[in-house]
């Protein structure tokens, strides 16, 4: 075999070799991606400066937050809780800080805790469970402003 | 730990196109291999060629069937290494009239076929989690099989080896693989308990000893077996793997100091005690002392195999033009060196890529698994490939002293092969677990969502509260 075939040959497969590498980096680009979606099409600071209209438009002021527990349906309809920082123990018992008088509510039913600036409901093994919207809880999820909490025959939502 | 998940979309397509690109890479070495050689294009070219070709869409086709969301890049990485590693042995059988890649060939599809096996038998990893304590007892017994008189085979001065049939085995190779097991199975029902339970001292949080109990015997057992076979490099194997996976259970720095810290113990106890450690050191500082060249078990390999890396350059002889079989066991412990003088840093650091990229996705896969079992499992298998090529690529370029570990798919040697075919099909079975796309209505909280009836409005759905 003549120098110039092999030569080609030879470094034609480390091209091969490489090739291979490149089209598997190619194939996991999209599970490389991930966590980066946030960041994609972002502008730098950079870019802003040559082009100041890709700035970001001005902060929007920060979301609502939620000041009070409304009771909805049930037998204590209409009953408004000041939310403070401290977490909120739903329930039959007499040391909840909401009582349920609810056949269909368990002793410690559910609690409603604050968490950053989001307040978060978490059922405690009740019996006959924790509706958040149409959806059982079984663990423990935020609670947007005006989603219906329901436990037993009583309904709340969170107001500003 | 955290949890990264993609939409579930199987990719199988993808994965039929790269392990046909890796193919092509594996065949062309292979045909490199032919040409160049003195008798041109061999027949062996043609059998163990289809041969390795009808193994890989067999494998794939089998991931079809069984674990059709597995990570798409795994099969194609490991039949490329295991190709090139064929065709490098290949090519130092033609040099010196052996025979050792027909062997190979052969293990390549025990192995194969062992892994499918293990895909089709265990389908979901969780239920490995069942025989965390079975595992220890393995790792055990496949530790002490070469030790029995008459089974046991004494290969180049360590005795890691058994013989049944004529067929020699290293029992040792498999033991990583139930050591993982056991390591995962115990550190996720365990990992409370080592972490909150204990006395704490300055600083370091010491867990009770009870809770440590079975990790320091399979520690203790797996290291003192191995001092006694004089099996150094499977004896730092086991030491990583079972430091990497109580720091990623963990997640205290403390045990990484610890760890360090008796390395460095019993590394100076054994470079002062044993004689063979006390070669391999000297034989890695004082590589070029003609003293220790010449000597008996000296530097004469490790310094062969540096001469043959620099006689490779940036682009390498050519594959069948350099002259690899000068170094000792150039188609085993040496085939980095092999392939580096043939090949040139190009082709070897795309070499080590691709095994950076396995090990990756096997992180990978353990990132995503839903269980902690899975996880730890995963990261134990990924960083057992990864310690060997370390080891491995490490001592051959000096980096650190060389001790006999066998390069993943690549080294002659049927056991290496067969259990790291294992580890990746192990490795599939995680990532597909984890990619497969949820169930809805029954999630891991199954057990909670069913004690109530899922609507409490009507009479005959609602159980009345009573108690209290």
């Amino acid at each position: 075999m003549n120098d110039l075939v092999f030569t080609v040959l030879r470094l034609g497969f480390l091209i091969l070799l490489w090739l291979l590498i490149l089209s598997i980096v190619g194939a996991l680009r999209r599970d490389l991606a991930i966590g980066g979606k946030a960041r994609v099409g972002a502008p730098t600071a950079r870019q802003i400066r040559k082009d100041p209209s890709l700035a970001p438009p001005p902060e929007t002021p920060a979301k609502q937050q939620a000041n009070t527990l409304a009771i909805l349906e049930g037998p204590l309809t209409g009953l408004e809780h000041q939310l403070t920082a401290s977490p909120i123990l739903l329930g039959r018992a007499e040391e909840a800080t909401i009582v349920l008088d609810d056949d269909y509510a368990s002793g410690r039913h559910a609690r409603l805790f604050p968490q950053g600036t989001r307040w978060f409901i978490e059922d405690l093994g009740s019996t006959n469970g924790t509706f958040l919207g149409e959806a059982q809880l079984t663990r423990a999820q935020p609670v947007e402003l005006g989603q219906k909490i329901r436990i037993g025959k009583t309904v709340m939502e969170l107001r500003p | 730990m955290t949890e990264l998940q993609t939409a579930p979309v199987p990719r199988r397509n993808m994965e039929l196109l790269l392990l046909l690109l890796s193919l092509v890479v594996g065949m062309g070495a292979y045909y490199l291999v032919g040409v160049n050689s003195d008798d041109g294009l061999s027949s062996e070219f043609i059998t163990q060629g289809l041969v390795l070709v009808g193994l890989a869409l067999v494998f794939h086709i089998a991931l079809r069937i069984w674990a059709q969301y597995a990570d798409p890049v795994i099969l194609p990485v490991t039949v490329a290494i295991n190709g090139i590693g064929l065709a490098m042995i290949h090519r130092i059988d033609l040099a010196k009239n052996t025979d050792t890649a027909m062997r190979q060939i052969m293990w390549t599809g025990v192995a194969m076929v062992i892994a499918m096996i293990a895909l089709w038998a265990i389908r979901d990893h969780r239920v490995l989690r069942k025989f965390t304590y079975i595992a220890l007892a393995a790792s055990v017994v496949l530790l002490l099989l070469p030790l029995i008189p008459k089974v046991g085979v004494i290969i180049n001065g360590a005795r890691i080896w058994v013989n049944f049939f004529g067929l020699s085995f290293q029992p040792g190779e498999l033991a990583k693989i139930t050591l993982a097991i056991f390591f995962a199975g115990y550190l996720s029902s365990n990992r409370e308990l080592i972490l909150l339970a204990g006395r704490k001292i300055g600083p370091l949080q010491l867990p009770r000893a009870r809770d440590l109990g079975p990790m320091i015997v399979a520690w203790m057992v797996s290291i003192g077996v191995l001092v006694v076979q004089r099996d150094l490099g499977s004896s730092i194997l086991f030491f990583g793997l079972f430091m990497v996976m109580i720091y990623v259970a963990t997640a205290r720095v403390s045990w990484i100091a610890i760890g360090t810290l008796m390395l460095a113990a019993g590394g100076t106890f054994a470079y002062l005690t044993m004689s063979h450690v006390t070669r391999r050191i000297d034989g890695w500082i004082h590589a070029f002392d003609p003293d220790i060249y010449h000597a008996q078990g000296g530097s004469r390999q490790i310094v062969e195999g540096l001469f043959g890396l620099a006689n490779g350059g940036l682009v390498g002889t050519g594959l069948g033009e350099g002259t690899p079989y000068r170094v000792p066991l150039a188609n085993s412990d040496m085939i980095i060196a092999s392939l580096g003088e043939e090949l040139g840093l190009i082709g070897l650091s795309a070499i080590v890529l691709l095994y950076l990229i396995l090990i990756s996705r096997g992180l990978r896969a353990a990132l995503g698994s839903r269980d902690s079992f899975g996880k730890l499992l995963a990261t134990g298998f990924s960083f057992t490939l990864a310690l060997q090529c370390f080891v491995v690529i490490g001592g051959v370029t000096r980096l650190i002293p060389l001790t006999g570990l066998t390069t993943p798919f690549m080294a002659a040697g049927g056991s290496s092969l067969l259990s790291n075919w294992v580890i990746v099909a192990l490795l599939l079975l995680i990532s597909h677990n984890s990619r497969r796309p949820m169930i809805s209505g029954v999630s891991a909280t199954a057990e909670v969502a069913t004690k109530a009836p899922r609507r409490s409005g009507g009479i005959f759905a609602t159980r009345k509260e009573t108690q209290r």
